[in-house]
């Protein structure tokens, strides 16, 4: 599977990524090459395989419904980029 | 010297009062003013807060409450979140990120006494092979400046390695503490998945991720991996099984261990010193009393293009939380939300990052996923299954942790597919969830080697018995760089 110039900027856009217009070749020449790498799992027979999505099998361990955590939110907001009366600040989303 | 003892001589150093943390803390520190500057192992340093713990180290001593690792100066990969300092992650885009609380394992460590140097340089979100995608500039290894120290847990090897730490924490994805450790001459040992919590961790991979410890020899990663093992309600992935006394079982006898060799492990690609060196070692183990067997690990192969397909998923997943909006970098007046998210982000990560995003997107993109991400996970299962089969025969793996020693800087950094091949031997362990453990066995031209020993799960105590084992009867990883100011030292 090869990626061209608009196959990149459809993925970058998707993974919400600005990237400069002059390095888009670049990203298509080495996401190509990697592809290529990763299509060698193409031969591989994997027909009565079981997908492995844990390496050890283990069910995700579940807890007790209960609020655990304090309240850290001055602590946690005192490192965002902008903050007002507790809220994150972002540009104006609606009109 | 101070500096060139292990943790269990430094120990001893300690509680006979020969010298006290606190100058054990301000040596080190002054090795790093004086010989960082030249290998960059370092991103940040904490000397106030490494003062004042080493006075509380010392403290415990007096009153009798110290433990093998009070005082004991060592430094945090950059990964690890530390509570009031900055923990970049090796990226621009937590250049300004200053932690407000502490991962599990540096709060079991700070718990167990140690002494905390600073930051450890790394690949940026430890993605890379050679520490040269950190937005802080490469580190030069020790043993050759004009080579790479290998990544990503980079600066934590070359750190030990120069003596500018006792030890370091690491973290391996794909190999990022063995690679590093075998370039830089050290002992770094990858537990097995969920051994120690990845709390405050920052994610890349978080089904293969697993921290461990970085040191000079195996009976000081016994100590360590003591600290940071355990059970960790704040993980849901961590391993609710019990720890053993690592130390304990150090020293045990070889005889009869049964060590399988896998024949794709010594295949095309291996340099041929680096293939000498190793088998000198295991023809060693042979003197110890262990059976060599010849096994198989068919799927050997299918290891690199699968993690290439499993790690940029889980990461692209992972680092859509860096968003510009709660913390870390954000981009210059953005006109919209959606202008935001793309420039903090397109702005705030590097090229590698930026690469393994958008495999990842696009591996899970609808009309993809099937093709990409199931058959991975389908490939990822043979590669398990190959280990299972063979501890089935053996008791332990061994082969070289990579194909070469050290390459040089700048040497691989424009190719990422060659980049990736380089971690050919220590990236099946992690698909599989597997310990491994690299140890320094004879180096080639003056660079290090190691000797990869892979373990079923949870045997750390025994990987760290078959290291020390040989340890006990070989100098190599006693070997030290010659660093300039040395000699004023």
């Amino acid at each position: 599977m090869s990626l061209d110039h608009s196959d990149v900027k459809k993925i970058a856009h998707l993974a919400r990524m600005a990237l400069d217009e002059s390095q888009v070749d670049a990203y298509a020449e080495d996401l190509s090459k990697i592809l290529g790498l990763v299509e060698q799992l193409e031969a591989a027979e994997t027909h009565a395989i079981e997908p492995m999505s844990h390496p050890l099998h283990m069910a995700q361990r579940l807890r007790v419904d209960e609020v655990t955590e304090k309240d850290c939110r001055d602590e946690n907001q005192a490192i965002a980029p902008s903050v007002v009366n507790g809220l994150y600040l972002v540009p104006k989303v609606i009109e | 010297m101070m500096h060139s003892k292990s943790i269990v001589e430094l120990g001893t150093g300690l509680q006979t009062g020969e010298f006290s943390s606190v100058e054990l803390t301000r040596h080190f520190l002054q090795r790093i003013e004086r010989l960082d500057k030249d290998l960059n192992a370092f991103i940040s340093t904490t000397p106030e807060q490494a003062l004042a713990e080493a006075e509380s180290a010392d403290q415990a001593i007096k009153v009798g409450q110290a433990g093998p690792l009070t005082g004991i100066p060592i430094v945090q990969k950059d990964i690890f979140c530390t509570r009031g300092v900055k923990t970049s992650c090796g990226s621009k885009m937590l250049d300004n990120f200053i932690s407000p609380y502490d991962a599990t394992v540096v709060e079991k460590l700070k718990h167990a006494g140690v002494v905390s140097l600073g930051k450890a340089n790394m690949d940026e979100f430890a993605m890379g092979s050679s520490n040269e995608t950190s937005f802080y500039g490469p580190v030069h290894n020790p043993w050759d400046k004009g080579r790479v120290p290998g990544g990503s847990s980079g600066g934590s090897a070359a750190a030990v390695a120069a003596r500018l730490a006792v030890a370091a924490t690491g973290t391996d994805t794909g190999g990022s503490i063995r690679q590093p450790a075998s370039f830089c001459g050290i002992t770094g040992l990858k537990p097995t998945y969920g051994r120690i919590s990845r709390f405050g961790m920052i994610a890349f991979a978080s089904s293969l991720d697993q921290a461990g410890p970085m040191t000079r020899d195996a009976a000081d990663a016994a100590l360590m991996l003591q600290a940071m093992a355990g059970f960790d309600p704040k993980d849901s992935t961590c391993a609710n099984q019990p720890v053993p006394v690592y130390s304990a079982t150090l020293s045990d006898p070889l005889e009869g261990l049964k060590i399988g060799l896998p024949r794709e492990y010594f295949g095309e690609g291996l340099d041929p010193a680096v293939a000498a060196s190793v088998e000198a070692a295991i023809d060693h183990y042979k003197r110890l009393g262990a059976e060599v067997i010849d096994i198989s690990l068919p799927n050997t192969g299918l290891a690199v293009p699968t993690y290439y397909v499993v790690a940029p998923a889980e990461c692209s997943s992972n680092l859509s939380r860096f968003d510009g909006v709660r913390f870390g970098y954000r981009c210059q007046q953005p006109k919209d939300l959606e202008d935001l998210y793309k420039r903090s982000r397109g702005e705030g990560f590097g090229a590698e990052v930026k690469r393994r995003i958008m495999i990842g997107t696009y591996a899970l993109s609808a009309g993809y996923y099937d093709a990409y991400y199931l058959k991975a996970q389908k490939t990822r299962h043979l590669i398990s299954d190959d280990f299972k089969q063979a501890f089935e025969t053996v008791d332990v793996i061994m082969g070289p942790t990579t194909p070469t020693p050290a390459f040089g800087l700048g040497e691989k950094v424009n190719d990422p597919v060659t980049m990736y091949l380089n971690d050919i031997y220590t990236i099946a362990t992690n698909l599989a969830g597997l310990p491994g453990v690299s140890i320094p066995v004879e180096p080639v031209n003056g660079l290090p080697v190691g000797l990869q020993i892979i373990g079923n799960y949870f045997t750390e105590a025994k990987l760290l018995n078959v290291a020390h084992r040989f340890q006990q009867e070989t100098e190599w990883h006693r070997l030290t760089p010659e660093l300039e100011s040395v000699a004023s030292d």
